[in-house]
């Protein structure tokens, strides 16, 4: 199997709300950025592959309408995945694995503000028995902290702590939506929202998009000085059933994890796609990462959760740290589904 | 007493989801101008294209579509099909022509219909022109063309 690498990322501004921006003015930016930063343009691109969810604005075919944003005469190979980019990425990664692509785009983005983001985030869930009862996402995730805290394992000022540090990180990322310097005593002394969590605990509703170039062993070198090669990737999933799980464990991410390899080496640092702060902590768990490896430096998913691409954004942020020379080798994290349902882990190297 | 029961054949779970739709900044362009009985697209700054109605982008080229262009309420049939079923919830009574209408100066055809010619006499090719509704009536959507009509009459 050939190698590939991860050779361009841009995140777009992460905003509470877009405006009257469609999907292709969205997408527009960072696809033209990314396209710069790499210096391709989209004749020189084998595959394009994109992650969104037409549920969040409300618009039928609103991913094709994304499409709008790409040179696209002459046709272009092109796919879609109804989830976050970074299942796009790995669908893109197949591609040159086998040797169909040398360069493709990537990109995810998701307008959360048109609608009711907790409740339509219900629709995900079992048609039968879950969504007769509207079980929003908020309240899944605050079952799952609740379990967690009843548990003994995580305390509410762990929580805490989690978000200090990522609003903290996001001060040195430009398009955050959060970020700002916070103590655990002030968040502490906030009311629980949907108890346990606090409006804190939860991700900002973010409108905005991501996009990313990857590239073969044999082309790679040509466009970047130092591509964050993938090393490692491997998804897994668990019942949609929650009833069914363990809300404080997360065997999928152990799995992948392994399967990905993340204990072949040292971590410099990793992004993990946990939207609610107690994920966070079953995440770092689950995948062995000490107390000394740094944590969503670029801020989070607490810091801004661009719905179909936070996922993509966590591997694009470990990767920027690599093409920037400051790490050498990093831990990616993106999930998708409620409380923590199905995870992919990629490991990056220099 | 046998065990014997009713197949479930279904449940029932309305789902409701309201949501503030936007047009994105090209189409509101393009619904304010309807609103005042203007026609507005966008033209491609690299291949010229103009785009009725407009995305914001151009679809050939991958960038951004910001020159306004005012096009004319004629244009050209490029294709039609005569619908002779009814459509659930739509209030237009068949047989009516759907049209793909190429309005002059655009690139790209829009669909609309076409009235006040017998069924058998459309065809490719023939001009048509925008029949507008009584002004009071214009809001901000395309429906403030009722129909396009061949230019002077069938």
């Amino acid at each position: 199997m050939r190698d590939a690498a991860i050779i361009g990322y841009v995140q777009g501004p992460q905003q509470r709300y877009a405006g009257a921006a469609n999907e292709s003015e969205l997408v527009m930016p960072v696809v033209r950025d990314v396209m710069a930063q790499v210096g391709v343009s989209q004749s020189d691109i084998d595959f394009t592959c994109s992650g969104s969810c037409d549920y969040l604005q409300g618009a039928a075919f609103a991913f094709v309408e994304g499409l709008s944003a790409l040179a696209t005469v002459p046709p272009i190979k092109e796919s879609h995945v109804e989830m976050d980019a970074a299942w796009a990425l790995y669908e893109a990664l197949l591609k040159i694995w086998i040797g169909e692509a040398e360069l493709c785009l990537v990109y995810g983005f998701g307008k959360s503000s048109p609608g009711e983001l907790r409740t339509v985030m219900s629709l995900q869930l079992d048609p039968y028995f879950h969504v007769p009862l509207w079980p929003d996402a908020v309240s899944l995730a605050a079952l799952q902290a609740r379990a967690l805290l009843d548990s003994g394992a995580v305390s509410e000022r762990d929580m805490a702590e989690v978000v200090v540090r990522s609003r903290a990180n996001a001060q040195s990322n430009p398009c955050a939506q959060l970020k700002g310097s916070t103590s655990v005593e002030q968040l502490l002394a906030e009311p629980t929202f949907v108890s346990p969590l606090r409006r804190h605990d939860c991700p900002p509703i973010t409108d905005g998009a991501s996009a990313m170039i990857i590239a073969s062993a044999d082309v790679a070198a040509r466009y970047c000085k130092r591509p964050a090669w993938v090393r490692g990737i491997d998804h897994r999933m668990e019942t949609g059933i929650l009833g069914a799980r363990d809300l404080t464990r997360s065997p999928s991410t152990r799995l992948a994890g392994e399967k990905a390899g993340v204990a072949r080496g040292k971590v410099d640092l990793a992004e993990l796609h946990a939207p609610f702060s107690h994920q966070e902590i079953i995440l770092r768990r689950e995948l062995g990462l000490g107390d000394d490896v740094p944590v969503n430096l670029s801020g989070g998913a607490l810091s801004g959760n661009t719905m179909m691409a936070a996922g993509l954004d966590r591997i694009g942020h470990v990767a920027a740290q690599i093409m920037a020379g400051k790490a050498d080798r990093g831990v990616a994290h993106a999930t998708s589904g409620p409380c923590l349902q199905q995870n992919l882990v990629a490991v990056l190297e220099a | 007493m046998t065990d014997a029961r009713e197949p479930v054949t279904g449940i029932e779970v309305p789902i409701y989801l309201q949501y503030e739709f936007t047009a994105g900044a090209a189409l509101t362009r393009f619904l304010a101008g309807i609103r005042e009985g203007r026609i507005m697209g966008q033209r491609c700054p690299r291949c010229s294209s103009v785009y009725v109605p407009p995305r914001g982008s151009c679809s050939r080229c991958g960038i951004p579509t910001e020159e306004e262009v005012q096009v004319p309420d004629q244009g050209v049939i490029e294709s039609f099909t005569i619908v002779h079923i009814p459509i659930p919830g739509n209030p237009i009574k068949p047989p009516f022509i759907a049209a793909n209408i190429l309005l002059d100066g655009t690139d790209m055809a829009c669909l609309h219909l076409v009235s006040e010619v017998p069924t058998e006499q459309v065809h490719v090719g023939m001009r048509v022109q925008a029949v507008w509704k009584p002004r009071e009536e214009w809001d901000y959507t395309f429906e403030n063309i009722a129909w396009f009509k061949p230019v002077g009459g069938a």
